[in-house]
């Protein structure tokens, strides 16, 4: 059945590697878009050679499940830039292309004869992409980190976990996962004023950048009052109980978290016990927080003798806002993302058949499409070189041999 | 209004009714940052979230919360109390000539007003409705009560943040919020974009829960193939591996003589990690503190057979070294030679970024109401044409109700009178 989609006919040519440039691709692949990704056997993207999730543990460029789900519905070739021919290939996938991304250091796509200025010659509306940590331009645009490093500079790390403690954040490229979305944004809305316009234009994005958004309220306290905000646990000055609890089971914890007098009413009622009920320390929000400690104790030994399911069946059924704390595996078994279809089957060609996020957003009239498992490096070269390029096989079968396209023998050893 | 709003914007022209509660104010302001003309609508006594703080200067008033500031820049603000019959009838007029509404009530609110997606359909074919909700507006837990720090623990990061072996834990703003809301902005970007061929609107439905998931970098992933849990390791990085070698830490955190840095050792066929490593290295044997690492090539270095005696034993001399330097010296080697290192900053040291300065990345907006300018951040994305900007300083509670009722809607002065006293705005 053919469903409407959103981005249907648009054609995107993607440079980009790890995290943050895909995401934004993929988007536009999910809406219909035709994204061709172009990458290197010489330098593979680095999701490609880490650990993270591996088909049976093993290393291998195309075993990483990790780099897959970035890459939904992408026809993957195999070309070295860096070769002149390479570079009058790409030159043909710009001009065919409405959407070029890329996500190098500052400079590189320069180095490359590929950045914006001579790609506009090429194809004058089109809409260039570029993801970077820090930017373009700036003291510290040349800093070549991962989105941890991002992360940690734009003051998440520091803001998250317990006021005793070090930093929780650990190894997460946080910001990695709120700058594309807003890339999405901006390309949707160029893609659009093109229409009217036929002017494309180039759009910029340092992570550094949009990642401080998610810390706004933060940012004005200090900007104002001059307040470095300190990490504050679970706790939270408007609510109590607000935290995280442990329950029976391996690593099981559960939160609760009680903003209203109804709530905590149905707090006690679910917990039942008079301990907690009929003592006046803990009767008002503003008691309850003078003695937070006590409080966080008292229910800690009561959730310590239940499942977690239990607990939050008791708190829901009782008008309280409870969750548990989710291993991937709960994610899995979870009946609300399964109503929502949250992970979708593919078959990779060398992962098998595995899970793909289709993310949050639902459409009722243009809903996004997962169909096509991530590409192996190279592994629509047939399609994009033919279908899309217009190369016959011999053009192919040189460009091969002069290792303009790249195979598995370019791979650094 | 500013001068500022003259400029080319992407969504100049078009109008929100922005609905939305603390759980949805930013996607309201990212669309108005786009140009959008935002209309926020309150109930007349003020959103609630007014008394969120911090506030300016401290003084605990609806009026001087920085978090509605924060996330209500670029709107502009009316009272309307939609449970009311004539509220319902002055919010059909209002879609008439709106092009989105967005909303985060519980699911059912809205079609319980008679106001869901196919009765506001109806007035306005066009119209897009985006309702962002904890976990989306139908299935067995769209009623579930919910609250930021359930939503991070339900969409998986929670697990994964903290110390093992210290409870999970999060960080200390509303992320599963915010990722919704944005979320929220990029749905009804796409919804725009096909109403501009298609000339229908639609209703885009968004899950907190789901937009909380795609942080997990992996953590799904892992189980899907491997059947492992990520565990939350703090500090270190965890990389799974088959029996019998088990999970590997790599330490990422490192204490410094100021602070901390994060980095992670590396190297193997990463050409990037393998530099960083070495010149790492070498920084460190300068100063006669890389011990027998000077004599290690990080091109052999391979994180799926590496022993954790000998991972911790190269963490520890890159530990012993970071405790000499400071953030900023760190950072600048890190520019000066390669090596993959960055500061874990505070607000403070992020407000004073020389990059983020360079880039003008902060900006100021006024706030005559206050004689004063106040400092927010600025793009989140910096476009060569029709930029983003702010328009305007978050709204007083009901500050454009003449603009829009009078003026707009053409009620008199006399029935404004008689709306606020019987508080429908």
């Amino acid at each position: 059945m053919e469903t409407k989609q959103v981005l249907t006919g648009v054609k995107c040519v993607d440079f980009s590697w790890v995290a943050a440039g895909p995401q934004v691709t993929r988007t536009l692949a999910e809406h219909g878009a035709t994204v061709v990704r172009v990458e290197s056997h010489r330098r593979p993207d680095t999701l490609r050679l880490n650990l993270v999730a591996n088909k049976d543990f093993i290393p291998g460029i195309d075993r990483s499940a990790h780099a897959a789900v970035y890459n939904t519905n992408k026809y993957g070739m195999s070309l070295d830039l860096t070769n002149p021919k390479g570079r009058e290939i790409a030159e043909k996938l710009i001009e065919w292309a409405d959407v070029a991304c890329e996500s190098f250091g500052p400079g590189a796509m320069k180095r490359l004869g590929l950045d914006y200025e001579e790609a506009r010659k090429i194809k004058p509306d089109i809409i260039y992409c570029s993801c970077t940590m820090q930017g373009q331009y700036g003291p510290h645009a040349s800093f070549r980190g991962y989105g941890y490093h991002a992360a940690a500079l734009a003051g998440f790390a520091d803001l998250t976990g317990f006021p005793d403690g070090e930093s929780a954040l650990g190894h997460s490229a946080y910001v990695d996962y709120i700058a594309p979305w807003y890339m999405v944004i901006a390309v949707i809305g160029a893609l659009k004023r093109r229409q009217s316009t036929g002017k494309g234009m180039y759009l910029d994005q340092a992570q550094l950048e949009a990642g401080p958004t998610f810390l706004a309220p933060a940012i004005l306290d200090y900007t104002v009052n001059g307040r470095i905000m300190n990490r504050m646990g679970n706790r939270d000055p408007y609510a109590a109980p607000h935290g995280t609890y442990p329950c029976e089971g391996d690593d099981s914890w559960v939160v609760i978290t009680v903003f209203t007098d109804a709530e905590w009413q149905g707090f006690c009622n679910a917990i039942g016990s008079p301990e907690l009920s009929h003592n006046q320390k803990f009767a008002t929000l503003m008691n309850r927080k003078e003695n937070e400690d006590e409080l966080d104790n008292l229910i800690k030994k009561w959730t310590t003798q239940h499942r977690a399911e239990q607990v939050v069946d008791l708190m829901q059924s009782n008008g309280v806002p409870a969750g548990r704390v989710y291993k991937a595996e709960d994610l899995f078994s979870d009946p609300q993302l399964k109503h929502r279809e949250h992970y979708v089957y593919l078959e990779h060609q060398v992962i098998g058949r595995h899970a793909y996020d289709s993310g949050a957003i639902r459409f009722s009239k243009t809903p996004q499409r997962l169909w096509k498992a991530a590409p192996c490096l190279g592994e629509d070269n047939e399609y994009v070189y033919k279908e899309i390029l217009g190369f016959s096989d011999d053009d192919i079968s040189d460009l091969m041999a002069e290792g303009v396209i790249t195979t598995e023998a370019d791979l650094p050893v | 209004m500013s001068d500022n709003q003259e400029r080319e914007t992407l969504l100049g022209g078009y109008r929100v009714l922005d609905l939305t509660n603390e759980r949805g104010f930013l996607c309201g302001k990212i669309l108005g940052d786009f140009g959008a003309d935002v209309i926020k609508v309150e109930p007349p006594g003020g959103d609630p979230a007014r008394n969120i703080g911090p506030f300016y200067k401290d003084i605990t008033h609806p009026e001087k919360s920085l978090y509605w500031f924060a996330l209500n820049t670029s709107k502009r603000g009316i009272t309307l109390n939609i449970e009311t019959a004539d509220g319902r009838e002055i919010f059909g007029r209002l879609i008439k000539t709106a092009d989105f509404v967005i909303e985060s009530f519980e699911p059912g609110y809205m079609d319980n007003l008679g106001l869901g997606y196919p009765a506001l359909e109806k007035i306005n074919p066009r119209i897009i409705v985006t309702s962002i909700t904890p976990f989306g507006s139908t299935g067995p837990y769209a009623h579930y009560k919910a609250s930021d720090m359930i939503l991070w623990a339900m969409g998986g990061f929670m697990y994964l943040c903290g110390e093992s072996g210290e409870p999970p834990c999060r960080i200390s703003l509303p992320q599963s919020y915010f990722a919704g809301a944005l979320h929220g902005a990029m749905g009804t970007m796409l919804a725009h974009f096909y109403r501009e061929t298609s000339v229908e609107g639609q209703h885009v439905d968004v899950s907190m829960q789901e937009a909380t998931i795609y942080f997990l970098m992996g953590a799904s992933e892992l189980w899907d193939l491997n059947k492992v849990n990520r565990q939350r390791t703090g500090a270190y990085q965890f990389v799974a591996r088959p029996s019998p070698l088990g999970r590997l830490r790599l330490r990422n955190y490192y204490p410094c003589k100021d602070g901390y840095v994060v980095f992670a050792p590396g190297g193997g066929i990463n050409r990037a990690l393998t530099a960083s490593s070495t010149a790492l290295t070498e920084m460190a044997d300068e100063e006669g503190m890389a011990g027998d690492l000077r004599d290690y090539n990080w091109r052999n270095f391979d994180s799926s057979r590496i022993s954790q005696g000998e991972c911790d034993h190269q963490s520890d001399i890159f530990a012993r070294f970071f405790l000499t330097k400071t953030k900023r010296e760190l950072y600048e080697a890190a520019m000066e030679r390669k090596i993959l290192v960055a500061p874990l900053t505070t607000i403070k040291e992020l407000v004073e970024d020389p990059q983020l300065a360079a880039r003008e990345y902060f900006v100021k907006v006024e706030h005559p109401e206050l004689a004063d300018t106040i400092t927010y951040p600025g793009a989140p994305i910096k476009m060569s044409e029709a930029p983003w900007r702010i328009s305007r300083r978050a709204p007083l509670l009901g500050e454009h109700n003449e603009e829009i009722y009078k003026k707009e809607l053409g009620l008199s002065k006399k029935q404004l009178t008689i709306l606020k006293a019987i508080k429908v705005i």
